[in-house]
């Protein structure tokens, strides 16, 4: 796995697209190893009964898949210095999450990359990752 | 409510709460109680995992020890998990400034609530070992607002983690707090009757209840108040309103069936479109139907069940004299009087205080 480095990368460039299938094993074993419990992440029943149509990603794996999307592009040496993300529709499961984004600015040597997860019912989370590359 | 936190003071419910904000926001930051396990390797491996991200930085050390970060370090968006508090909720009864603001807006029927922003900033990544501590700060309260979902407050408040001094990321998370839509029943059809959504020109999809909220780290309140999340919707079917059928359901809210004319060639089309199939001309515009027809084709359905209705219902194919066909529900017959050739006219239900569907009724020939 190699890093991207500060020269590589230019404004307007854009990340490769990542899917993921939102299967139910994914929903709840991301709700676990996030540490959160709440039903509408595990248990269907338990997630209808309070309106929702089905279990659903919890915003905690919202923030880790957003960071994954920027680092499977960037490497593993980019160093994140933050994720601001604006939160929609409810990514379900059986849904399928599609991140797309590209590199809007530069300031010093940080980059921002503004991203977009988007499900069949909309934007699950836009926003921008501010990251910084390593010196060639 | 207990005492202090302005329930007893006079006022309109606005203005206790914003005086109560203003107190919360005096308190500054209060700190929470430290992550119950010091960031360790089982954890990380277990969220890599299952967020599937491979960086080798996160959890093999020898890769670690020759990176950017000379260790292992934790992935930065995993912070908030440190603090997270668990199944039980056990010992972690420390109140943070936000609790008793949204404890105050849930017993105003301000019960919804949907997370709208997080916002993360990583300070520095923390190493194995460290036991972030979080601190919880009120940012701020914004309402009353009407939103899509009903009338509101936006609360914003800010989480800093130390690791021991020193802050390594803080947090900012807004939630709207908001009193569910008082729905109007549908009234329950009659024996004969059909109620029931037509299905095109626009694809139907339930009406979504937001996200839940992610919780603060450590105020149980806040989490409970969350978990209640999910406002329910007032009718689950809605048609999907975008560009191309937006004029059809202005019409429909005004009592209008419109149809869509080809602004080059003048065919009219149904279901509207971008381009027309004759002349592929994009321009288009519209004309108002004399609102009669007559049943072209027809299913009485039966099974499955369909969110929101009675079984059966008949969904038809209406031919209007302007050249067009439409799908719809045929209503206030019985199914077994509807057939080929029936004379019908078109009717607006009001199925929610939003949405007014057209359906089609018998009429004299």
């Amino acid at each position: 796995m190699r890093t991207l480095t500060d020269d590589e990368v230019e404004i307007g460039a854009v990340l490769p697209e990542l899917t993921i299938e939102l299967s139910p094993t994914l929903i709840v074993s991301t709700a676990l190893a996030t540490m959160d419990f709440t039903s509408v992440h595990h248990d269907v029943e338990g997630a209808r009964a309070q309106g929702s149509k089905d279990i659903f990603l919890n915003i905690l794996t919202t923030m880790g898949l957003v960071e994954r999307y920027v680092t499977d592009w960037a490497g593993p040496e980019a160093i994140l210095r933050g994720i601001n993300v604006k939160l929609g529709a409810p990514a379900y499961a059986g849904d399928r999450l599609s991140f797309t984004g590209a590199v809007v600015s530069q300031e010093g040597d940080e980059f921002t990359v503004e991203i977009r997860g988007k499900v069949s019912l909309g934007d699950h989370a836009s926003g921008t990752v501010r990251l910084v590359l390593p010196r060639r | 409510m207990t005492a202090g936190t302005g329930a007893a003071e006079g006022g309109t419910f606005h203005e206790r709460l914003t005086a109560l904000a203003e107190r919360r926001i005096e308190m500054g930051e209060v700190r929470g109680v430290a992550a119950a396990d010091p960031v360790n390797l089982p954890m990380i491996r277990h969220w890599t995992d299952a967020i599937g991200d491979a960086n080798p930085l996160y959890t093999d050390p020898e890769a670690a020890e020759g990176g950017v970060h000379g260790e292992i370090v934790a992935p930065p968006a995993m912070i908030q998990v440190w603090s997270m508090p668990g199944v039980r909720r056990s010992g972690r009864q420390v109140s943070t400034p936000v609790d008793d603001v949204l404890r105050m807006l849930d017993e105003n029927g301000h019960t919804g609530v949907v997370a709208t922003n997080c916002e993360q900033t990583y300070h520095r990544y923390v190493r194995l070992g460290e036991r972030p501590v979080p601190a919880t700060r009120f940012a701020g309260l914004s309402g009353p607002k009407r939103t899509a979902l009903g009338e509101g407050y936006f609360v914003t408040w800010n989480v800093t983690w130390y690791a021991g001094d020193e802050p390594v990321a803080t947090m900012l998370f807004r939630v709207l707090k908001f009193r569910p839509r008082e729905r109007e029943e549908v009234p329950p059809p009659k024996p004969a009757t059909i109620n029931a959504a037509p299905r095109a020109p626009y694809l139907l999809r339930p009406a979504t209840p937001m996200d839940d909220a992610a919780r603060t780290p450590d105020p149980p309140k806040t989490v409970t108040a969350m978990d209640d999340a999910a406002p329910r919707a007032p009718y689950p079917l809605r048609p999907a309103v975008n560009r191309d059928t937006e004029f059809f359901w202005e019409g429909v809210a005004k009592g209008e069936l419109r149809i869509q004319k080809c602004a080059g060639c003048g065919e009219l089309r149904h279901p509207p479109g971008p381009v027309c199939p004759s002349c592929r001309s994009a321009d288009r515009t519209y004309v108002v139907a004399g609102g009669e027809g007559e049943v072209y084709s027809y299913v009485v359905h039966h099974h499955p069940p369909v969110p929101g209705r009675e079984t059966p219902f008949v969904v038809a194919v209406v031919e209007l004299p302007e050249g067009v066909r439409m799908v719809g529900n045929v209503t206030e017959c019985a199914s077994s009087e509807v057939g080929i050739g029936m004379p019908v006219r078109v009717t607006y239900r009001q199925m929610d205080d939003e949405l007014t569907l057209p359906m089609w009724i018998p009429r004299e020939a």
